[in-house]
């Protein structure tokens, strides 16, 4: 079965969707994510979006979600390197992922975890 | 029967072409309301270089459709002379009168060599006249295209040029929007700071709205749109320049600037901004 890698920095938990996601693997994503925060004991996720043309509303939701699981098991999830198109996109939607920390770049993302840690 | 005709017609043109060139120069020299040396030097030369064009064509051609690619050349030409003119500024008339100006010596010329043949005088003088008033609309044509080329570019500079996003610290860029926003001009405005955002890695801007006159709830509805795309890419945005006229519209209008900054001068949201980008602000001692 298709995986998104998640790769482990320290406490952070790293995800960089590079394909097009599709429902099925969205979902499997929000299972291997949480299965990890708890295994890692990780304090923060970083997933980092920024290869993805295309966000639709379905998409949207599955990061909020997993945000507020991840805010549930005391992880801090923050999702960096958004597109200019995609942004429009999302706020035309009307999704503006309240509740979901953003950033430029990963190296924004984990200063501004690291900072939210200390 | 235009196979023979084009044929005299050239030869009439190669036979008599310094005569027919002096003539319809001085008909074109006479008309004009600028006149120069380096204007006439310029007519000169187009002229000379499209009369043996034009022969050369009918010769090889053997026909008047001037929208046959045999005629490739010669409308490049003329394309090119529409173009020169438009950007010296002549008007379309004028443009179109180089054309138009051939005719008469050209006829006259015509009925002189071919006198003895009333009847081919008649079918070339029809079959010439319908090519160069084609000829002399493709001008104009040429000329109005160059024209809405010319707008159409003006439009857009006009477009970007309102909206500059200038950077005023590492990691703060400023938007100082002048004028009424509309929903193209938003757009591009929304877009400009986004893409700035992401080359400059600027993780606040200021948008200053000192410059706008009004703000209704569609102009209200834009701004909270693109404050949050940038929340999304993870850049913070403040709100600046809010004359007291535009708070109370906002209100009245229950636009819910709740969760945006926002600050009464452009330099209060720049003093915010360097605090949060962690830069510190004191003023020095001042000696005199």
């Amino acid at each position: 079965m298709e995986h998104i890698p998640i790769l482990k920095m320290g406490n952070l938990l790293l995800v960089t969707i590079q394909v097009d996601m599709h429902d099925r693997l969205a979902m499997t994503l929000q299972d291997d994510l949480t299965t990890r925060i708890v295994k890692d004991h990780a304090s923060g996720v970083l997933i980092d979006i920024s290869a993805l043309d295309i966000v639709d509303s379905f998409i949207g939701r599955m990061i909020s979600n997993t945000a507020a699981m991840a805010r549930i098991l005391d992880a801090r999830t923050v999702l960096v390197g958004m597109q200019p198109a995609v942004a429009i996109t999302l706020v035309e939607l009307g999704l503006t992922l309240h509740g979901v920390q953003t950033a430029l770049n990963v190296e924004k993302g984990i200063s501004l975890l690291q900072r939210n840690a200390t | 029967m235009s196979m023979a005709t084009t044929g005299l017609l050239a030869k009439t043109l190669n036979e008599h072409q310094a005569t027919l060139l002096e003539v319809w120069l001085g008909g074109m020299l006479s008309r004009m309301v600028r006149r120069d040396k380096v204007a006439e030097g310029e007519i000169r030369q187009q002229a000379t270089r499209f009369l043996p064009e034009v022969a050369a064509t009918l010769e090889r051609s053997q026909n008047y459709e001037f929208n046959s690619p045999a005629w490739a050349d010669v409308r490049q030409t003329l394309a090119e002379i529409s173009m020169g003119r438009l950007r010296q500024g002549y008007s379309s008339t004028d443009t179109a009168a180089f054309i138009f100006s051939l005719k008469e010596p050209l006829f006259e010329l015509v009925r002189q060599t071919m006198a003895h043949e009333p009847d081919t005088i008649t079918t070339v003088m029809t079959e010439a006249g319908t090519l160069f008033d084609r000829m002399g609309l493709f001008t104009i044509e040429e000329y109005q295209r160059g024209r809405e080329s010319v707008i159409m570019r003006q439009q857009q500079e006009l477009l970007e040029l309102s909206t500059p996003v200038v950077q005023l610290w590492k990691d703060v860029l400023a938007l100082p929007l002048i004028g009424t926003l509309d929903s193209a001009r938003t757009q591009v405005v929304m877009e400009n700071l986004l893409q700035k955002i992401i080359e400059t890695g600027a993780s606040i801007a200021i948008i200053d709205i000192t410059g706008v006159p009004t703000v209704d709830t569609l102009v209200a509805q834009h701004l909270l749109k693109t404050v949050a795309a940038a929340r999304l890419m993870g850049a913070d945005c403040i709100i600046s320049g809010i004359r007291p006229q535009i708070a109370q519209t906002i209100v009245h209008l229950g636009v819910n600037l709740e969760d945006v900054t926002t600050k009464a001068t452009l330099a209060d949201a720049f003093l915010v901004a360097l605090k949060r980008v962690g830069a510190n602000v004191t003023r020095a001692e001042q000696t005199f």
